[in-house]
């Protein structure tokens, strides 16, 4: 690994011990797909400055007024979902319809590394800074674009949002029972995703950057992101010709690659309580079936894999009966005690406020935001030794740091400011 | 010259890791595979090769192990164990996915392994973090799934149905995109200041934080989202979304017009399909067209503006169930509607928008005498490109060449496996 430009340019190491400390990222992102990205490199020291329209109050992202709310108030600044995906960020207002917005944009570029967004393609371009403006700005800027289907081929005007980038790339359909109707994520798992791969992009950039000095465009399609989650499938159809659409597919909750069974949820006691239960091999099944301890479950024709995947539906009937008269945590602790993959289908409240592998890793970390207090966010997975993220600093409200911004970055004094809030420019 | 050209990581084999080095493989990272002398048991994952398991030619492993090379070393024994200190001396980078405790009781932990590498980055990615007392738990896929919170969401409107997992081992993978993203931060540290450092990624926190509403609407609210067929869980029930369309293939409607003229589009549409007649109400979407406005929030305000999104809902359904899901896909995008087709991974890998972008790839197999179509780049940068520059490793294959390097010859390579 060889020295960084990035370093010498700002003379010394990162500010506060901070891993990321010396980037600063132009961030249009907003909603998950976006926003969630910049999250992680906010949480690890880059500065990163959110660009909002003042006229319509930063509402192209949506969620700034979309619930959950923490109390009856409502508007911009009370979305707690924006609030969980924006800790640590900037926020400023740009009005980006006036020569003088473009012109204080294009100052904003000029001092930053990165320049991200998750608009539809093309919007950024005519607003007047797509590539080759930015690179005019500034030679080595790196530019990470996030939309569903890219800028380039036949569906790059099309639109999209989470699910239907999850049914365009097979994630959908791989998630269901083989006689049912698609089951599907009951959430935005490529927007989750999505903003990860963005942010991988991002690094990948900056770390090329760092050694080459040299910036680029990542055009980011989310789409081919969640298509690349599904290896194992798509080589079976271009080496063996299998399609995924036939009859024992998808798998449910099943596992045929590695086979195992029992592999399954099952219900228990309790209000729509369930546990997962996987035997990963015969020994599993072994002790599983100890713990069962009745007849039906020592039968000789469990003993094999075999035997367990051709009488998968009785058997997994047989360990419902079992399961469906006990309490979820029961059967997690004492299976899991046994040595036997297993868990309790956690509902919120379980795996956030009585999980000890959640709030032992400090997955929860409460911020301070400035009109709605404090508040509970998702944290990261991951600790460092040296340079751990830091999450204390809320969302920001729309305009929040925009004098701040402004006179620190770009030197605006008082007057200048006041002139500029006065022309509707900021 | 890719991203990580030049960055040599060390993995010791682990099939919920495997996607990580993969990840970064990809990119340029010259990745050295460690694996026991039986191999790694997901060398026996199905599907295989013609679907012959007998020559352990594992498409799971021919997937997740590109851009690397491998080695074996049992690193119970201790001619091994200083074969993988002289390894670690020349490598930037370890990942791991060993039981918490395994490589302290080997001497391999990072306080060992950073007296002979000091700048060493160890990216260890266990089930539950090194440190929380869930952390000796035994997991699967699924259990990482059901107890981190996305089984929670997913499922069906008829709550007798379990939850289920999403296919694909999402949790493994989710977790490897965390490994990498510290992964790469940590390099990027690294080469700002030349420090290396330790990371505890926890694969149940990384379940966890990928839940969207789930984990915020209870953190800031309160509230418990419930699962709901094809979209999204929310606390309370809402209308379905999924569609069976003519060819028995599914549709996601997702978001209605936002336009007058959006609304004039779709009245158009049925009546071209001549399905006008099917949908009396379809009237107010032609009303719709000589409107000013027509705002989302006046639903169940306006009682014109109720009828004209019940209206919308209706005729994309009926449009939908008469048309063929591609049909459909396309049709309503060029209107401007954001709706998709659910299609299995083999119909988008063949869509002729991926194919045009090039993300089918072709991967040289020399002993099979041909190449293989792989899935391609995640994400295309263009001055760092993404490659697969070799297909999976076979058991010990580099052992020559990456033992040799370190000084041992062939005799010496039998007292390490």
């Amino acid at each position: 690994m060889t020295a960084s430009p990035l370093a010498s340019r700002h003379g010394s190491a990162t500010p506060n011990g901070t891993a990321l400390g010396s980037i600063r990222i132009c961030d249009f992102t907003g909603q998950l797909a976006g926003a969630g990205a910049t999250k992680w490199l906010a949480a690890f020291g880059a500065e990163v400055i959110r660009i909002e329209d003042p006229v319509n109050h930063g509402l192209w992202d949506v969620l700034r007024n979309m619930a959950p709310f923490p109390d009856e108030r409502r508007g911009p600044d009370f979305g707690g979902g924006f609030n969980n995906h924006n800790v640590e960020k900037r926020g400023i207002t740009l009005n980006l319809r006036t020569d003088r917005g473009k012109e204080i944009l294009a100052e904003i570029i000029q001092k930053s590394d990165v320049v991200s967004e998750n608009f539809a393609a093309g919007v950024l371009d005519r607003w007047g800074f797509g590539w080759d403006r930015l690179q005019s700005i500034r030679e080595d800027i790196i530019y990470v674009s996030n939309c569903g289907f890219g800028h380039t081929g036949p569906y790059a005007a099309y639109k999209t949002w989470g699910p239907i980038v999850q049914a365009m790339s097979g994630l959908t359909f791989t998630s269901g029972l083989p006689d049912q109707e698609p089951a599907g994520w009951g959430y935005s798992y490529m927007d989750h995703t999505g903003g990860m791969y963005m942010a991988l992009a991002m690094l990948f950039a900056l770390l090329h950057k760092q050694r080459t000095g040299e910036g680029q465009w990542v055009d980011l399609s989310c789409t081919e992101a969640g298509l690349s989650l599904n290896g194992p499938a798509i080589l079976d159809w271009t080496v063996n010709q299998r399609p995924s659409r036939r009859a024992d597919r998808p798998e449910g909750n099943r596992s045929a690659s590695p086979p195992m069974a029992p592999h399954g949820i099952f219900e228990c006691r309790g209000d729509d309580d369930w546990v997962s239960i996987a035997c990963r091999n015969d020994a599993d099944w072994a002790v599983l079936a100890g713990l069962i301890d009745v007849g039906w479950a020592k039968e000789a024709r469990w003993k094999t894999l075999a035997g367990r995947l051709e009488g998968q539906d009785e058997l997994e009937a047989k360990l419902s009966a079992w399961t469906r008269s006990q309490d979820k945590f029961d059967i997690q602790r004492r299976v899991i005690a046994a040595g036997v993959p297993s868990a309790a289908v956690q509902k919120p409240a379980e795996r956030i406020d009585h999980d000890p592998g959640t709030s032992e890793f400090g997955l929860w970390p409460e911020v301070e935001h400035r009109k709605m207090g404090p508040l509970r966010v998702d944290g990261l997975p991951a600790h460092f030794s040296k340079t751990d993220w830091k999450i204390e600093r809320g969302g920001p409200c729309v305009g929040q740091d925009t004098d701040e911004v402004l006179g620190s970055l770009l030197g605006y004094d008082a007057d200048e400011l006041a002139k500029l809030h006065e022309e509707g420019v900021i | 010259m890719s991203a990580l050209t030049g960055t040599r990581i060390v993995e010791i084999a682990n099939e919920r890791l495997a996607y990580a080095g993969k990840m970064m493989g990809d990119m340029g990272a010259e990745v050295i595979l460690v694996e026991g002398p039986a191999g790694d048991p997901s060398r026996g994952h199905p599907p295989f090769l013609e679907d012959d398991p007998s020559e352990q030619e594992s498409l799971y492993w021919w997937h997740y192990n590109t851009s690397k090379r491998a080695v074996v070393l049992d690193l119970e024994r201790p001619a091994a164990r200083e074969a993988f200190k002289k390894l670690i001396e020349t490598a930037d980078m370890l990942i791991e996915s060993e039981a918490p405790g395994r490589l302290a009781s080997l001497g391999l932990d990072y306080d060992e392994l950073s007296k002979v590498k000091p700048d060493l980055i160890h990216i260890s990615m266990t089930p539950f973090g090194r440190e929380t007392s869930r952390k000796d738990e035994p997991v699967v896929d699924l259990t990482i799934l059901a107890g981190g919170g996305p089984v929670w969401s997913c499922g069906y409107d008829d709550h007798s149905i379990p939850p289920i997992r999403g296919g694909g081992n999402q949790g493994y993978q989710t977790g490897c995109h965390y490994a990498v993203l510290s992964a790469l931060t940590a390099i990027f540290h690294h080469g700002v200041t030349g420090e290396g450092q330790f990371v505890d990624v926890s694969m149940h926190a990384a379940a966890n934080i990928t839940t969207e509403m789930s984990s915020y609407f209870y953190l800031i609210a309160g509230e418990t989202v419930v699962r709901q067929t094809g979209r999204h869980a929310m606390p309370m029930m809402t209308m379905p979304v999924q569609i069976r369309c003519q060819d028995g293939r599914y549709a996601t409607t997702g978001m209605p017009p936002r336009s007058p003229k959006g609304f004039g589009d779709l009245y158009d549409w049925l009546d071209e399909m001549g399905l006008v007649s099917e949908l009396p109400e379809a009237f107010f979407l032609d009303k719709a067209r000589h409107r000013e406005s027509i705002g989302f929030a006046d639903i169940g305000v306006d009682d014109e503006v109720t009828a004209i999104y019940s209206a919308a809902r209706e005729a994309i359904a009926l449009i939908c169930q008469n048309s063929t899901a591609d049909d459909f896909f396309n049709g309503a995008q060029a209107l401007g509607i954001t709706v998709g087709a659910v299609l299995s991974p083999e119909e988008a890998y063949e869509n002729p928008h991926f194919v045009a972008r090039g993300y089918q790839v072709e991967v040289e197999h020399p002993e099979l005498g041909r190449s293989v179509r792989y899935p391609g780049a995640p994400y295309q940068l263009p001055a760092s490109p993404w490659r697969i520059s070799r297909r999976a490793p076979r058991l010990g294959e580099h052992d020559e060449e990456i033992l040799g390097e370190l000084g041992y010859d062939a005799d010496a390579r039998k007292e390490l496996c």
